[in-house]
């Protein structure tokens, strides 16, 4: 302990008002939110200005406190040498070497209240901030900020424009508050708010059955993860509380205790197995990740913003926000630090590959990037389960940037293109000309996503790739790269379908509106050979079967259910470029997309391909990645106590001094050792760990060149099927779905996405929701309450019974047959009543001689 | 126990006002009938007022003792006094009876079930806010007997009265049933009573000599209780009269039966059964979890058979009570915290359901989920209460439910007093399905009652298709005939609809009631149980 | 010696009453009868008071004579009654209370 103490110093880390009053930016929005119930229909912009100043002055102390927390780590980096401003914060960060230099650990901003108490323990709500939770503040306040900007002219003339932007922004403010969670019930609170928003905006236009069924099945999916975030938060809440009592101050729900208690050794590794698997449970379902994958494509019903906003920028990684914010307990639970075969990320593997498929036989533009979302939240899943930590958070930000861009050209063409249909097959085609701003966005963005350098997407799935095959799941870096590649397939397909080729449907300027019926059908329909959507029939031809593809049961638009005259501002209905504030949004998003990469960029990869680079550009890494360093207890150990309460951090200026070896495992440290440090031993008694020492690949020319041609022959391929099938059209591959039973068989499995809907609706709810319900409520009525109504009537019964036999023969019969007997003595005794005085005084002279004689005989004997 | 007997008049006074409004009542002539719907909400506005008093003198930094108590002479005859008293687990119930009479007559001001006389109806009301509000208060076996029976009959009245058409049958079981569960309870009181001595009938007497019973002995009064309790919950498998009940109550006899009668039986575990009997309670404790989460799942099950909106709100009252009994079956601060609260929050989520079925039905005349549809078009705002009570009801953080919900799921991983772990984790991952289950049937409910379109039978011919609802506002083409939420229901509603709101953001404004309270009650429990 | 001449003497009276009582037709005599019945016991009650030398028993014998002369009193006046009545006081003709 002496020793120990001396290791340690306390190191002066700068604050700031924006880090220590980030609760304001989740509750801004929520205010916002009531305001709009309130008063946003009397408001010149029906609440749309409520929404957007809220999410705007969130952004604005998201910023703030992203600027002061750059400062606080560079602060500590200098060894309390405040930085002044962002600019030399940025330049000034010294990148370490791998391992050479310990940096230490920066503490998080807390600021909590108690929000609830029991069994004498006071439970907070509040702001952590730190560098993960910054980053997505800021993230989803930028996003949400620009989707709303989007919407403003998206949503123009809706029925429900008022709930519409009432919804969003109460869905910032969940996100916002699930992000900024100091303990586990906060972020469960974000996280349910969120499915309530995500049912509310699915369901926007909830007068079609569709729509309403697919909010319903996208909060129910979630609902069945959500119940392994209850059972985990328990499991970590009753293995970590006394912990956390003990060497915090804090409780089971901190997310700080729960780090360092999953780091402490002293949680069973049982314990924390079945809390990681319980989460993950959780973050499947809200991630869309293999086998919960299927609300996520269904969630497209909503409107387009809400699609670009919920469900593939920001609501969507909320799971992998979880697994990433109590990192140490998956790390821990699935021994990651060992290489252990760890459930998320087969999970991952799975879903890239899975929902990548899926991406190829989709019709609807919305339901491509749906999938290619799943497949993209499956890498992020991917690069956690297997310690790259950082690229996985990396990915979650730029992804971010690329699909929303991606989803909002979606809209754009939906929009202005293609008279608010997102049937690629039907109603695109050659959009290129008339769109060419949302076309250069889409081309950027589409580079961003499948990873062609320098764009956004290179920088962090690549390195996702590259770490994985380094931690030495090799199996799943070939998983990762055939996923990229399929990825560079199907992109190219969706975008030869929209912008290339000749117009077709509504982007010739054909209308048809009886294709806007509102499908009724809800029961999962499966597809069967006989209705194939013959490719080459539908596609390059005039839409023929129209009316057939209404009752399709997923066939939707964003046609915001009013007239369609009342849209002023494209009376002529011919394919043209949307407004600005539809472009404005998009084209800053393209701009991310393309340079967003570069916050955190591998050196290496950069001087590979002679872009100097220079020092210290990891920003992320920098920033946002926690260091793995111990904090010495005493220092640390805080309480959930009333308003700000800012904790004195301590680091360890030698990382080895810091840890005993885990004899148990029987090795010995050595300098540089992998095995030593946070999460792979035991920290030295008096100290806690909240990250562990995640690896860093170290990227190499030959793998990046590797990656890069695996993408470049999926471009290659895909490039040459679409103009052989969709412009040549082949005779080698047009009706190979009817020529080939393999490949119709395959066809017929993907377009039924693999049978998962039909099992979990057809199957699953149809048990519980009829047999099942319908068997329970039988019970009740003719076992339970017959056995009650039996018990009356039987009651009834036995008193008739009762009455009849024993009241009025026995009882009765008794009181009765007493009367008789009285009466019958009576007479029997009448001749004694003789009425003469003489008589009586015989008898009763005779009684006194009977009585005396009896007298006298006793007294005698 | 420590007592405070400070304006010890104000729970007398809180308790026995009413009866005061219905001897003027009694009075009043009948055909007045604005004039007795007014007597009987000022009544009740006053009473409400005494409870406003009483939360403001109550002292909340020593929420775990008797506060405001009184112990008098009453029958010495068998050592029954009129003793009572308020400590943090009573007061929240003791002001939600207050609250949930006053806004049900305010909702009955134009909302009167069709067999008219309002005298009587109010008349009743009153009695049983006497009952209710006397339950809470009771420190004496006997009282508290009084009180628990002086509930029903104005219930029995109520549903008898200005029930549905079946009316008889099911105020009948009502009545019966809970006769049923009181006569176990009369036995266990006084098999209790001679157990510890036969000194006195005095809750603090009991508690400080119940531990000491023999544990045969204590099982089998427990036994008592809990058939009593159970019924009253109801918990599964004695809960048969509750949807009957319900569907057959006027809305305001549903209101109140689920807000506050239906506490009555939890209550008494956790103020009588559990703190006089520690073994026993220790010895059913799995015994109730298991019937608890029996009673989630089958509660589920049964809601989503249902086709009558209000037997299905009734069912879900199955289900919602089996994860209080969840919570108190755990034995720890943890889990009856998470009761009590689950206790209030179900009492105004539930209650809320009940006025809204009430007023569709006033509306259409019929509660099939089947023929209903479209509210959302033809009522907009009462189709958001009902989301908003769905969202509650299912459990969503922010709002009351989850606080009752989220805790007694939580305390089920680890039991208190080595309660067998491995049952108790089993019974908390099925309680945690049952959550989506309650997402299940009430969103069900929701979409098939507010989405779409409304019927055409109400629709009065005029067709909305899509196109003709363009416009800012929703459904502001809604039919005259059926009108939305009205001023009365507001004002009834609107409280609710706060608290619900304010106690799912701010939980500690009641935990830190109920918190102490439940500590040392539980301290009290280890201390016998070790 | 002494007692047992006091008691059979009372033993003689009191059968003599009571054969009065039970023979007798005539109301005065039956009520005589009793008279000779109750001195019977007097004199029983005088002679066991005399033989145990205590004042109780004669105490006793006063009340009796006292009850004694009322009852006759009584009686007396009822017979007076029944003969107004019925101009009879032969008792077995008196069976209005047969049962």
């Amino acid at each position: 302990m002496l020793a120990a103490e001396e290791t340690y110093k306390s190191l002066e880390l700068s604050s700031g008002w924006f880090m220590e009053n980030a609760w304001l930016i989740a509750l801004i929005p929520a205010v916002a939110f009531v305001l709009i119930i309130a008063f946003g229909k009397k408001m010149p912009f029906k609440g749309a200005e409520f929404g957007l100043a809220s999410i705007g002055a969130s952004l604005v102390i998201a910023t703030g406190a992203g600027i002061q927390w750059m400062q606080r780590t560079d602060s500590a980096d200098h060894g309390g040498e405040a930085a002044q401003g962002m600019a030399s914060g940025v330049r000034g960060a010294l990148r370490a070497a791998e391992g050479a230099e310990a940096k230490p650990f920066i503490d998080p901003v807390v600021s909590q209240w108690v929000w609830w108490q029991n069994s004498g323990l006071e439970f907070g709500i509040g702001s952590h901030i730190d560098g993960l939770s910054i980053l997505l503040l800021w993230l989803v306040a930028f996003i949400s900020f620009l989707v709303q900007i989007f919407s403003l002219d998206y949503v123009r003339g809706d029925r429900r424009y008022t709930h519409f932007f009432a919804a969003l922004t109460l869905f910032s403010s969940g996100m916002l508050v699930m992000v900024m969670a100091s303990n586990m019930v906060q972020l469960i609170l974000g996280w349910e708010i969120m499915g309530l928003c995500s049912f509310m905006l699915i369901g926007h236009w909830w007068e079609d059955s569709y729509n309403s069924h697919s909010a319903l099945k996208a909060f129910f999916t979630v609902r069945v993860g959500d119940v392994g975030l209850l059972i985990g938060t328990a499991i970590l809440f009753f293995g970590s509380n006394q912990w956390a009592v003990d060497n915090l101050g804090t409780n089971g729900f901190d997310i700080r205790a729960i780090q360092a208690w999953a780091l402490s050794g002293d949680g069973s590794s049982w314990t924390l197995l079945m809390a990681s698997v319980a989460l993950f449970i959780a973050a499947i379902g809200k991630s869309g990740q293999f086998p919960f994958h299927t609300w996520l494509p269904d969630a497209m019903a909503g409107p387009t913003p809400v699609s670009s906003l919920l469900h593939s920028s920001t609501m969507v990684v909320a799971g992998v926000f979880l697994v990433a914010r109590i990192y140490p307990v998956f790390w821990e639970g699935f021994n990651i630090a060992n290489g252990g075969l760890s459930f998320i990320a087969i999970i991952g593997g799975i879903t890239i590959i899975i929902a990548a498929l899926l991406a190829f036989v989709q019709d609807d533009i919305k339901k491509v990037l749906a999938y290619s979302t799943v497949s993209q939240l499956g890498y992020m899943m991917l690069g956690l389960g297997t310690g790259a930590w950082l690229p996985a958070v990396f990915h979650v930000f730029t992804h971010a940037f690329f699909k929303c861009c991606l989803f909002l050209a979606a809209g754009s063409i939906s929009h202005s293109g293609s008279h608010h249909s997102f049937d690629m097959k039907k109603d695109m085609g050659g959009l290129r000309k008339f769109m060419p701003i949302t076309f250069g966005a889409w081309c950027v963005s589409t580079l961003a996503l499948t990873g062609v350098i320098p764009f956004a997407g290179f920088w962090s799935k690549d390195e996702i790739i590259d770490n994985v095959g380094d931690a030495g799941y090799t199996f799943l870096f070939w998983v990762g790269l055939f996923g990229a590649a399929l990825t560079a397939m199907y992109m190219t397909r969706a975008t030869y379908l929209t912008f290339f080729g000749d117009p077709r449907g509504a982007a010739a300027g054909i209308h048809h509106d009886a294709d806007h019926g509102y499908a009724t059908e809800h029961r999962e329909t499966l597809v069967t050979a006989a209705t194939i959507d013959r490719e080459l029939v539908t596609v390059g031809a005039a839409p023929k079967s129209l009316g057939a593809a209404a009752a399709h049961g997923d066939d939707h638009g964003d046609d915001h259910g009013d007239d369609h005259g009342d849209h002023g501002d494209h009376g002529d209905h011919g394919p043209h470029e949307s407004g600005k504030l539809i472009l404005i949004p998009i084209v800053i998003l393209a701009v991310l997309a393309l340079t967003s990469g570069f916050a955190n960029p591998t050196p290496l990869a950069g001087d590979a391909l002679g872009l100097n680079l220079g020092e210290g550009v990891e920003l992320i890494k920098e920033y946002v990645e926690p260091r793995a360093e111990a904090v010495s207890l005493d220092i640390a150990a805080g309480h959930a106590g009333e308003s700000v309460q800012l904790l004195e951090p301590g680091f360890v200026p030698n990382e080895a001094a810091g840890f005993v070896p885990n004899e148990a495992a029987g090795f010995v440290p050595a300098a540089g050792d992998k095995k030593a440090g946070c999460g792979r031993s035991t920290p030295e008694v008096g100290t806690v760990c909240y990250f562990p020492a995640v690896s860093h690949a170290v990227p190499t020319l030959s793998k990046i060149l590797l990656s890069l041609g695996v993408v470049a022959i999926g471009y290659a391929a895909a490039i040459g099927f679409c103009i052989a099938f969709y412009k040549n059209k082949h005779p080698k591959l047009v009706g190979l779905t009817e020529r080939s039973r393999i490949a119709r068989g395959g066809y017929l499995f993907l377009k039924n996405k693999y049978y998962l809907d039909a099992l979990y609706q057809n199957v699953f709810v149809y048990f519980v929701s009829r047999p099942l319900a319908k068997a329970t409520y039988w019970f009740n009525q003719n076992v339970l309450d017959a056995a009650v109504d039996g018990v009356g009537a039987g009651g009834k019964r036995a008193g008739e019974f009762v009455y009849k036999n024993i009241d009025q023969k026995l009882v009765d019969g008794a009181v009765n047959a007493s009367g008789t007997i009285a009466s019958e003595t009576g007479h029997g005794l009448q001749p004694i009543q003789s009425g003469r005085v003489n008589h009586y005084a015989s008898l009763l002279f005779g009684a006194a001689a009977v009585g005396a004689i009896v007298l006298v005989i006793l007294n005698v004997s | 126990m420590e007592t405070l007997t400070d304006q010890n008049f104000l729970l007398t006074l809180g308790t026995f006002l009413p009866l005061v409004g219905v001897l003027v009542m009694m009075l009043w002539p009948k055909d007045d009938e604005s004039g007795v719907k007014s007597v009987g909400i000022a009544t009740a506005g006053a009473t409400l007022l005494v409870g406003i008093y009483t939360l403001t003198q109550f002292d909340y930094s020593q929420s775990e003792k008797l506060q405001f108590a009184v112990d008098a002479e009453w029958i010495e005859v068998i050592r029954s006094g009129y003793t009572i008293g308020l400590d943090g687990i009573s007061l929240p119930l003791y002001f939600l009876s207050m609250c949930v009479t006053f806004l049900v007559m305010i909702y009955t001001w134009d909302n009167m079930p069709d067999a008219g006389n309002p005298k009587a109806f109010y008349i009743l009301m009153l009695v049983l806010q006497t009952g209710m509000a006397g339950t809470f208060i009771s420190q004496d076996l006997i009282l508290f007997f009084v009180f628990f029976e002086v509930v029903l009959l104005p219930m029995y009245f109520m549903i008898g009265v200005w029930g549905g058409e079946d009316r008889q049958y099911a105020s009948l079981k009502f009545f019966l049933y809970t006769m049923f569960g009181s006569a176990f309870m009369l036995v266990a009181f006084l098999a209790l009573f001679f157990q510890t001595g036969g000194e006195s009938f005095g809750f603090a007497y009991l508690i400080e000599m119940g531990a000491g019973v023999d544990r045969d002995v204590q099982i089998w009064i427990f036994a008592g209780f809990f058939i009593a309790f159970v019924v009253k919950l109801p918990g599964f498998p004695f809960h048969t009269w509750l949807p009957d009940a319900h569907t057959q109550a006027p809305t305001q006899g549903s209101v109140i039966l689920a807000a506050i009668l239906l506490k009555l039986g939890t209550y008494g575990f956790v103020r009588i059964a559990i703190p006089m009997l520690p073994e026993g309670a220790k010895a059913w404790a799995p015994a109730i979890a298991i019937l608890a989460v029996i009673g989630i799942i089958y509660g589920a099950l049964g809601c989503l058979a249902q086709t009558d909106m209000k037997r299905l709100i009734a069912f879900s009252s199955v289900a919602h009570m089996g994860y209080v009994m969840l919570g108190i079956s755990t034995l720890t601060e943890f889990g009856i915290n998470a009761a009590l609260f689950g206790m209030v929050a179900h009492g105004l989520i539930t209650g809320m359901l009940f006025f809204i079925a009430g007023s569709v039905k006033h509306r259409f005349h019929t509660l099939e989920i089947s023929r209903l549809g479209g509210m959302l078009i033809q009522m907009p705002k009462m189709g958001w209460i009902l989301g908003f009570a769905s969202m509650a009801s299912l459990g969503l953080p922010g709002l009351a439910g989850f606080w009752g919900e989220f805790p007694a799921i939580l305390s089920a991983y680890q039991p208190g007093f080595g309660l067998n772990e491995v049952l108790f984790r089993v019974c908390m991952v099925i309680a945690a399905i049952g959550t989506v289950l309650a997402a299940a049937y009430l969103l069900w409910l929701y979409q098939r009652t507010a989405f779409g379109q409304p019927p055409a039978e109400f629709s009065g011919g005029a067709a909305h298709s899509l196109s003709a609802g363009a416009g800012e506002h929703a459904g502001d083409d809604h039919d005259s005939d059926i009108e939305d939420v009205r001023p009365t229901e507001w004002m009834a509603w609107t409280p609710f609809l706060i608290a619900i709101v304010v106690f799912g953001v701010y939980p500690q404004l009641m935990f830190k009631v109920m918190d102490p309270a439940v500590t040392q009650m539980v301290e009290t429990l280890g201390k016998s149980l070790g | 010696m002494l007692a047992v001449n006091f008691l059979l003497l009372a033993a003689v009276l009191f059968c003599i009453g009571v054969f009065g009582v039970i023979a007798r037709r005539n109301a005065v005599m039956v009520l005589m009868s009793i008279e000779l019945i109750l001195n019977a016991v007097n004199l029983n009650l005088v002679a066991f008071a005399l033989m145990n030398n205590n004042q109780e028993g004669q105490v006793f014998a006063l009340y009796v004579i006292a009850i004694a002369a009322a009852e006759v009193g009584v009686g007396l006046a009822m017979v007076l009654m029944i003969y107004r009545n019925r101009k009879s006081i032969a008792l077995d003709e008196l069976s209005e209370m047969k049962g």
